[in-house]
């Protein structure tokens, strides 16, 4: 059994732009990602405006690609039967940034839970409830705490634990989790990590979404970094945060402020990437206009992505070591 | 310090929202002085009234804010002393805002008019407070932004064609414009990713360096300010808990809650595990007695849930609120 788990083919999506929306760009562009059959965390990261959130929406299902598959266990996920559409729904769960928008807010947060119980396990009310004080205790909160309450009666980083307990309840396979704790306060954001960090142990998969590198770095296996809609370089999260072969990641690393790094921080000059959507419809490499060691042939033509070891960058300085 | 001079002192400061069912305690008796030619930095987690906090240093106090006790001292160039706390607002508007001390809300780089170029921004602040007439305004926008190494075109552009990064520092040049003793800066970068983050600080920073003047900013991301602040106040639930050199404050922080802020930041090269707190802010409706983190703290005694401890200097300039240093 060397069945893939999920498996994404040269995922591409348009969205249109300009009068009448008659000009087209690409959000996603030519994105392949692999999830084995074992439990692994694997980070997407990248900038607001790198096409992270549609490919979360793409690999959920969400919204179709214009180019390309998303396979789950072999079956494309956007043309699923009844039957297999169930157990997608189930085995793969959503987790969002901001978790007010994830619940109604008129509607009390408990009826969620015993709905999920009851209609993806399709269990009893008695069973249900056994579950939902088994998810709940979980993610560190009580039955008595949140029966009986609406939405805005929690925090940002209890319901946020509710949604993720919300998730639990199907007993999926892979999560994907889109920022789930940049609304978070950082003492309460490292326990939802640590969370993450536990349920991977227990046989869950992530697809964690963020643009957050740290974080990326403490909980990831893998990591994809995204650039204008690309994969710019993946590989394990700790050689490719570390060494950065790329260097869109190379700048965004020397970017992240961290204590013991004020003196570099300060000083290096670094250009900031444009929002232009012609950086997006460039043939060439998208980073080249910023890059510092472009040449003519980064200009004129894409590259794909070349082996360094256990990492892959869309790179041309990187053509010969592959 | 001896030689420190003191730009702005806040007294006893006690403020809050005054709703018709509660008193939300945000500001709850904070002293702080801050000094010229200096970045200061107000970190805290969300609801812990860091924000309150400047904006009554602000003086923008309007219902349901109410600024219940302490006085609040600008002393700003040419011998100009202001006493904020008492300032009506239509005074403070006309007198001191711009000129003394300016205020960039969160998300400031939204409340650029998206129907006016930004030169003509820059217009509206000049024909206000100085009466030029448009066309000179121009000319002095121009020098202006060049002088801060802005690209000339931003002048025609509309907000909406400019990034966010580059609207952010519109916003910061235009609050600098008077080149006022003060500039308060409310989370300036939090809306931006890292690159962008970078470069509005470094050109923050540049200006701060140039006007030797001083900027506060209110941050809750703890890396930003290991970065960017000379010094800092580490605000929990309306309190100011730890003052001090940032570099003193990473080396060796001495509130409870402070370590735990930095303790559970991720770094890229550690994969210890980190441990979050346990609990929740508290509700400032109803602040818990004693020292408000004592619900929350590895640490508390008995005194703790009784008695308030006092903001006490622990080493030179580093000055610590907690029953575990006395």
């Amino acid at each position: 059994m060397s069945e893939l788990l999920l498996e994404a083919r040269n995922l591409a999506k348009y969205f249109g732009y300009g009068f009448l929306g008659r000009t087209k760009f690409p959000a996603v562009d030519n994105v392949s990602l692999t999830m084995e059959n074992f439990p692994k965390i694997l980070t997407i990261a990248g900038e607001s405006g790198c096409g992270k959130t549609t490919l979360a929406r793409i690999l959920l299902g969400f919204i179709k690609p214009d180019e390309g598959v998303v396979l789950y266990k072999g079956k494309n996920v956007h043309k699923l039967k009844r039957g297999e559409k169930k157990l997608f729904r189930k085995e793969v769960q959503a987790i969002f940034q901001d978790p007010y928008e994830t619940f109604n807010p008129l509607k009390k947060v408990d009826t969620y839970l015993f709905g999920t119980a009851k209609h993806m396990l399709g269990v009893n009310s008695k069973e249900a409830f056994a579950r939902v004080e088994k998810v709940l205790e979980f993610v560190g909160l009580s039955i008595k705490e949140v029966v009986d309450k609406k939405p805005r009666e929690f925090s940002g980083g209890q319901l946020q634990r509710i949604s993720i307990a919300r998730a639990l309840l199907a007993e999926p396979r892979l999560i994907i989790a889109d920022e789930p704790v940049s609304m978070i306060d950082v003492s309460l954001r490292m326990n939802i990590l640590n969370m993450f960090k536990d349920l991977r142990e227990e046989g869950v998969s992530f697809i964690y979404i963020t643009h957050d590198l740290a974080t990326a770095y403490y909980i990831s296996d893998e990591i994809a970094v995204m650039y204008r809609g690309m994969i710019v370089e993946i590989g394990p999260a700790s050689e490719v945060l570390l060494n950065q072969y790329h260097p869109y990641t190379k700048t965004l690393v020397k970017s992240l402020p961290e204590p013991g790094k004020r003196e570099e921080w300060l000083k290096e000059k670094v250009n900031p990437p444009g929002i232009e959507i012609k950086e997006f419809l460039v043939s060439g490499c998208k980073y080249a206009d910023i890059c510092p060691n472009s040449s003519e042939k980064c200009i004129k033509e894409r590259p794909p992505l070349f082996k360094v070891g256990n990492v892959k960058v869309a790179c041309w300085n990187y053509q010969d070591q592959d | 310090m001896k030689n420190m001079s003191i730009v702005l002192k806040c007294l006893n400061v006690k403020g809050g929202y005054e709703l018709s069912e509660a008193y939300i305690d945000a500001v709850s008796n904070v002293s702080l002085e801050l000094r010229t030619n200096e970045i200061f930095g107000i970190a805290g987690e969300s609801g812990c009234g860091k924000s309150t906090f400047i904006k009554t240093i602000y003086g923008y106090i309007e219902p349901p804010l109410i600024l219940k006790d302490g006085t609040i001292e600008l002393y700003g160039r040419n011998g100009k002393t202001f006493n904020i706390s008492s300032l009506s607002l239509g005074y403070l508007r006309k007198n001191v805002w711009w000129k003394y001390i300016s205020y960039i809300p969160q998300n400031a780089m939204n409340v650029l008019n998206p129907t006016m170029r930004i030169r003509d921004h820059f217009a509206e602040i000049y024909k206000e407070h100085m009466g030029l007439k448009k066309r000179d305004s121009y000319t002095r926008a121009q020098e202006y932004i060049e002088s801060f190494g802005l690209p000339n075109e931003v002048l025609s552009a509309f907000p909406h064609q400019l990034s966010g990064g580059m609207r952010q520092r519109v916003v910061i040049a235009l609050s600098l414009l008077f080149e006022p003793d003060i500039v308060l800066a409310d989370e300036p970068t939090s809306a931006l990713d890292v690159i962008n983050q970078r470069v509005s600080l470094v050109f923050l920073r540049k200006a701060q360096r140039k006007l030797k003047n001083t900027i506060v900013v209110v941050s809750h991301d703890m890396g930003v300010q290991s970065v960017l602040t000379d010094r800092m106040g580490i605000m929990y639930a309306g309190k100011i808990v730890e003052i001090g050199e940032t570099q003193t404050i990473f080396e060796n922080p001495l509130h409870p809650y402070t370590k735990m802020l930095i303790k559970s930041l991720p770094r890229l090269g550690d994969k210890t595990r980190r441990v979050g707190a346990k609990g929740q802010p508290p509700d400032l409706r109803n602040p818990p007695p004693g020292c408000r983190f004592h619900p929350r703290c590895p640490y508390s005694k008995p005194i703790c849930r009784k008695e308030e401890p006092t903001l006490l200097e622990a080493e030179q300039g580093h000055y610590v609120s907690c029953w575990l240093m006395e």
